[in-house]
């Protein structure tokens, strides 16, 4: 079972404020584009480069951007916006298994999804594929993500922030009522 | 202790996400489709929370204004967002609960995460070709706040006191939380009571 909306609510907003309190907002997507240009910079070491007065640039473009600083996290990985989203596995990881962890048909795909759309691991898998590419395409043109944009932003009257939210639920409410008709 | 705190804070988030069911896609869903709002409640109410702490923290000198971080407005905020909430609705999983998903043990999260790398390198790829597009040009004063709030480096859309507004709009989100029903569409769960 899920905590209380008053008892989650509380605890996520505190969150968020602890968050720019000792740091800064809380954001999730840059840092698949990190993880891309990790992996891209291991297989090609000309990809982000050190410029001699020490500033970091890249042949792409989009890590290049804003001075560098997405080239920047990708030569240095052990960075705060990074360190951050692997901990947040981690804290996932041990939440779930402090509640005695999910039912083996859970972790093969949501009950929810099943009822709709069958057993196939096959179709489940596709949909998770193509949201996924859909979601981080769609993030990364915004500039951020539910983290970053709807929540980090809105907390702070972001003028963006209301913005992505209102595109985001525009889309994604009618795709849920088109989608999931059955309950399970 | 940059890193301390990333771990820290990263992973009482990560922990609070599973615990409030926002990393779970049957919540995701079962709010996009209007038929459990609980977790929309547990959002609104985060959000509102968060806004009065820091805008009541910075009125009173606790909270470091230079600690905001607003991203700026543009076409592509929008266009964005709709390609997120498509996705978002699809998967149940967004960039952060994608993530979260996947190490309590979620397997089709690690195909949405395989789909997220590819789609952000997508993006690398085409960020060029969007920025002709003047896609991506500030609109409405780029990064801005609704209100001007005192000490900060972004311009507010109105002159209306920033800290103040924020700590209103915050109410506004908690009141929302509370009035908003658990359910609005389908039939409800339980027989009313007569």
């Amino acid at each position: 079972m899920v905590l209380n909306w008053k008892v989650g609510g509380v605890l996520l907003g505190l969150t968020f404020f602890l968050a720019v309190l000792l740091v800064k907002p809380i954001g999730v997507s840059t840092q698949f584009v990190i993880f891309d240009g990790i992996l891209w910079d291991a297989i090609d070491q000309t990809v982000v480069t050190q410029t001699d007065d020490g500033a970091y640039t890249s042949t792409n473009a989009y890590l290049a951007k804003s001075g560098g600083k997405y080239a920047k996290s990708v030569a240095n990985p052990l960075n705060y916006s990074f360190v951050f989203v692997i901990a947040m596995m981690l804290g996932g990881f041990l939440s779930a298994m402090a509640r005695g962890g999910l039912s083996r048909q859970e972790k093969k795909m949501p009950a929810l999804w099943r009822v709709n759309f069958g057993d196939s691991q096959g179709t489940r898998f596709l949909a998770t594929f193509v949201g996924g590419f859909v979601v981080l395409y769609g993030a990364r043109l915004a500039g951020g993500c539910t983290s970053g944009h709807m929540m980090s932003g809105m907390v702070q009257t972001a003028l963006s922030g209301y913005i992505f939210a209102a595109g985001a639920f525009l889309a994604a409410i009618p795709t849920a009522m088109f989608l999931f008709r059955q309950e399970p | 202790m940059s890193i301390l705190l990333a771990l820290l804070i990263g992973a009482a988030f990560g922990a609070v996400l599973d615990r409030i069911g926002a990393s779970n896609p049957n919540y995701i869903g079962k709010m996009l489709n209007l038929t459990n709002l609980h977790l929309m409640k547990t959002i609104l109410l985060a959000i509102g929370t968060g806004s009065v702490l820091m805008f009541g923290g910075q009125m009173l000198g606790m909270v470091d204004v230079g600690h905001m971080s607003v991203k700026s407005a543009y076409l592509g905020v929008f266009i964005g967002g709709l390609l997120l909430g498509f996705g978002w609705a699809l998967s149940g999983y967004c960039p952060g609960t994608g993530v979260v998903a996947a190490a309590t043990g979620r397997r089709d999260a690690l195909a949405f995460i395989a789909g997220g790398l590819l789609g952000a390198a997508a993006y690398m790829a085409t960020y060029p070709a969007i920025k002709t597009t003047g896609m991506l040009d500030a609109i409405a004063g780029g990064a801005v706040t609704l209100g001007t709030v005192p000490g900060a480096k972004y311009e507010g859309v109105t002159t209306l006191p920033g800290d103040v507004l924020g700590i209103a709009l915050g109410l506004v989100f908690i009141l929302v939380a509370f009035i908003l029903p658990e359910r609005i569409a389908g039939q409800p769960d339980v027989v009313a009571a007569e």
